[in-house]
């Protein structure tokens, strides 16, 4: 837990509230995996959640980045448009080898979060707006490198990062638990997480103490771009294939929605990692759960719309308190 | 509405009686009686709290009072919104102008009220009137403009010539001034004599004292949600009016041995200042203001409201942008100002605001405290919580900061205990300079004696505190010194036995001949105006007893207590 609140003898019902929204993510996934597993015991087998994993890793590591540039009370639009771009550039750079392309896709993610970053900390444009002009301007950029048309990829290198496993979990989900470890180390341990909180809590306050408001700032968003170009090149690897006029499609969306169902308010001045990691795992059930049993995606993406609607409602009520 | 018998014995446009106002149980008004004559300027004056934005809201329809009456032309009326007192003729100026800030200068003019033709609005009448309108305000500007692109004065015209056009018997302005040029505020009082001359009546709340004597009739004063004097202003001095508004006879013995202060004072430990501010300018708030503290010295900063104290804190550790000056520590210029720089060459900030611009509400006490030190307590990037937990619990026990633990959220604990927290944020940092904005507002008594005890303290461990207080008795009694402030400006250095309440009532009090903001005579406006400006501020410029002999004055006239070098041959201009 990230959670640095102090929860004290309350009223009965307030402490209920309290504990609704310390550990309801938790709580909901513990059931709802119980339902599934109770309407469907093949739910447990290894194949089915070898599959659930493949699918999340990407988005949970999106959803990191995400959940700290919502810390600053920010929000970043570009993480989709990252992930093109950094799958757009592996067919490119693969002839050189793994680890070029590898790192020329990061640095990119990087750049794109640096300027993402700058227009929030230095010209003080709103975080919706600058990131929004980023995920415009970014996925142009990747469809104007790599054609409009998907591009195979067959070096195996790519591939084995996102089909291998290890001890039976997919290297994917290793690498997303890594970077959801390390996220959380960075928030709670370092002073730049500590400063991160306390400039999405009170700007006014933390740069009248001297706080490096617009380092820590960029340097969120160049984590967000980062983790974005990570998770791209993890979706290059599980695909087969550099397509980036589809792939990050909404996955902005998939991302504030794992972070805001798993607790984090978007006000800021809290960043909830592992709630964060129960969120992506919880949104990725319940649509494999209701697609198992062949419930019309229109009807999967209404279930979807009541639950993050519950979920701000219930991170909301932490202020009227 | 019922038709009212008119009362005969009214002479006033505009009058309220016996209003009492209280929300969740608190008094903001307590039988609250104000009379407005029609063709007069009465102001309206008095600190934070007292009352006066809630009798405004009664007056113009913001709130219904709880009890009492308001009467327009000698009629009760009973405002349900702000609307209803519009349409009668009440109307009001705000500090910000509400207009629509991308439309046309004249479509704001007669937004609602547009001259049309076939139906549609004719374009060029409304033009053209606009443009004669604007230019009877002094105001000749483009009216296809959008409004935004006015200077803030202009629009604050605009909004003027609005507000009277709709047909107002009377015109409330809330600080009016308090963003405009003195050029701006020129025109301003032209507009307000015609309205004078128009019949109408004008309420005027500024806290700028030259001003009220520069163009007000009448003065009411309020404190604590009641009126404690209603009068002609000539026949009050400023002193008086001053010493009305803070609650205090000039004749009071002083109390000694209310404040936690230790009655010894301290000793300045070095001949050169630990931290010297020159020329300090931000744009329409301070102007020229340099002070310096010494090593082991508390040096107060005085003034009313508005005066310019806590801008002054602000512009010196570089959380307001300045126009000019310069800042020494320990001799050290220092080259880019701004929070962070301040803080590593030892200066530091206590904000007035506690809540907006000090705690850190949903993090606990102890990264509250330790923020500020968080790279001091770091090694590699990663904070060392043994070295954090220990300057924690050093300054918890030393401020005896009353929290569950360590781990308690900061918005849980008391103003007071909140507020040694932010104390224990910048001693955790070992300054050596402590910048005290109202450091004891707000918080019960037992923390507001602790708090000063630890003022006193900081100070003989050879700390420079500049110590900005509201409360007068704070100030004398925690003080070595006081620097004043009037108007952005420093009018008063005092020391010694001159650190009174006498002595304070009188800077406060000092009419400066001629501040930069204030206005200066325009060659434009008709003789009669300016005759009576002239005559206006003479007589209040000698209403004004016994001004202070502060050391420092160069002219040492007492006519002249401003130091502004500027000041007499502009004030000759007047006399």
């Amino acid at each position: 837990m990230t959670s640095l609140t102090w929860t004290g003898p309350a009223l009965d019902r307030a402490r209920l509230r309290r504990l609704l929204q310390e550990y309801g993510v938790y709580a909901a996934l513990a059931v709802l995996f119980a339902v599934a597993v109770g309407l469907d015991t093949n739910f447990v087998e290894m194949s089915n959640i070898r599959v659930q994993l493949y699918q999340v890793a990407p988005t949970l590591l999106v959803a990191l980045g995400m959940a700290l540039v919502i810390g600053t009370e920010g929000i970043d639009l570009s993480v989709g448009a990252v992930i093109a771009l950094a799958a757009s550039v592996v067919p490119l750079y693969l002839g050189y080898g793994l680890l070029p392309a590898l790192l020329v896709s990061l640095l990119l993610g990087a750049a794109s979060g640096a300027v993402g970053g700058a227009m929030v900390a230095f010209a003080r444009i709103q975080p919706i707006v600058a990131t929004l002009s980023l995920m415009i301007g970014v996925r142009g950029l990747a469809e104007l490198i790599n054609g409009n048309s998907a591009k195979p990829v067959t070096e195996s290198a790519i591939l084995d990062l996102g089909s291998r496993s290890l001890v039976g979990i997919p290297e994917m989900a290793w690498i997303a638990a890594v970077c959801a470890l390390l996220t959380g180390f960075l928030v709670r341990r370092t002073t730049f997480g500590r400063q991160l909180v306390a400039i999405g809590d009170n700007r006014q306050a933390s740069r009248l103490s001297g706080l490096p408001v617009r380092r820590v700032l960029v340097t969120v968003y160049v984590i967000s771009g980062v983790l974005s170009a990570l998770a791209g090149l993890l979706i290059v690897g599980h695909g087969a294939e550099a397509d980036p006029a589809n792939q990050g499609l909404n996955m902005e969306l998939n991302a504030i929605t794992a972070v805001v169902v798993g607790g984090t308010p978007l006000t800021g001045g809290r960043v909830r990692v592992l709630g964060t990691v129960a969120g992506a795992l919880f949104m990725q059930l319940i649509t494999a759960v209701l697609t198992q049993h062949n419930v019309h995606t229109s009807y999967t993406q209404i279930v979807e719309a009541a639950i993050i609607c519950f979920a701000v409602y219930a991170s909301q009520e932490r202020g009227t308190r | 509405m019922v038709q009212q018998d008119l009362d005969p014995r009214s002479d006033s446009v505009l009058e309220v009686s016996g209003v009492h106002k209280s929300f969740a149980g608190v008094h903001a008004l307590r039988d609250v009686g104000f009379a407005l004559r029609p063709a007069e300027v009465h102001a309206l004056i008095g600190e934070n709290g007292a009352g006066k934005s809630t009798l405004i809201k009664v007056m113009t329809g913001v709130y219904r009072p709880d009890r009492g009456t308001v009467r327009l032309d000698g009629r009760d009326r009973d405002f349900r919104n702000p609307l209803e007192a519009q349409a009668a003729g009440i109307s009001t100026i705000y500090q910000e102008v509400n207009l629509v800030p991308l439309m046309s200068v004249a479509r704001n003019l007669y937004l609602g009220r547009e001259p049309r033709r076939f139906g549609l609005v004719d374009v060029g009448r409304m033009n053209r009137q606009a443009t004669q309108t604007l230019g009877r305000y002094g105001v000749d500007v483009d009216v296809t403009r959008p409004l935004r692109t006015l200077g803030l004065g202009a629009q604050q015209m605009v909004a003027l010539a609005r507000a009277v056009q709709v047909d107002a018997r009377v015109v409330i302005m809330d600080e009016p001034t308090s963003s405009l040029e003195p050029r701006e505020v020129e025109t301003l009082f032209s507009v307000i004599r015609r309205l004078k001359e128009q019949g109408i009546a004008v309420v005027y709340v500024s806290h700028r004292l030259d001003e009220l004597y520069a163009i007000c009739d009448r003065v009411t004063v309020m404190r604590d949600g009641a009126v404690v004097h209603t009068g002609d202003i000539a026949d009050l001095e400023r002193l008086r009016l001053i010493s009305l508004m803070l609650g205090r006879e000039m004749s009071t013995v002083r109390d000694k041995g209310t404040t936690a202060f230790d009655a010894g004072g301290h000793e300045r430990r070095t001949e050169r200042p630990v931290l010297s501010a020159q020329n300090l300018t931000v744009r329409h708030r301070i102007r020229d203001v340099s002070l310096d503290i010494h090593a082991g010295e508390v040096v107060g900063l005085g003034g009313l409201l508005g005066a310019g104290r806590s801008e002054t804190a602000k512009a010196i550790v570089g959380a307001l942008g300045t126009e000019s000056g310069s800042v020494e520590i320990e001799g050290r210029p220092m080259r880019r100002r701004s929070p962070a720089a301040s803080i590593r060459a030892g200066v530091v900030m206590l904000a007035e605001d506690r809540k907006a611009e000090g705690i850190i509400p949903n993090l606990s006490v102890r990264e509250n405290i330790s923020l500020a030190a968080l790279p001091r307590l770091s090694r590699a990037g990663l904070v060392n919580r043994a070295k954090q937990d220990e300057v924690v619990r050093f300054f918890m026990e030393r401020l005896r900061i009353k929290a569950s633990g360590p781990d308690q959220k900061v918005s849980d604990l008391s103003g007071g205990n909140q507020q040694k927290v932010l104390l224990a944020r910048w001693m955790c940092l070992n300054p050596k300079v402590l910048l005290l904005d109202e450091p004891t507002r707000g918080i019960d008594v037992g923390a507001k004696a602790e708090v000063q005890a630890i003022i006193d303290e900081l100070a003989r461990d050879g700390l420079g505190v500049l110590l900005i207080s509201s409360d007068l008795e704070e100030l004398i009694e925690g003080s070595d010194r006081v620097v004043v402030l009037k108007d952005g400006h420093v009018v008063g250095d005092l020391v010694g036995q001159d650190v009174s309440e006498e002595g304070l009532l009188d800077a406060f009090a000092t009419a400066p001949a001629v501040s930069p903001d204030a206005p200066a005579p325009d060659p434009d406006a008709d003789p009669d105006a300016a005759s009576e400006t002239a005559s206006d501020s003479a007589a209040s410029t000698s209403a004004a007893p016994g001004t202070p002999d502060s050391p420092d004055d160069p002219a040492g006239t007492p006519q002249a207590p401003a130091q502004d070098p500027a000041a007499a041959p502009v004030k000759e201009n007047h006399a």
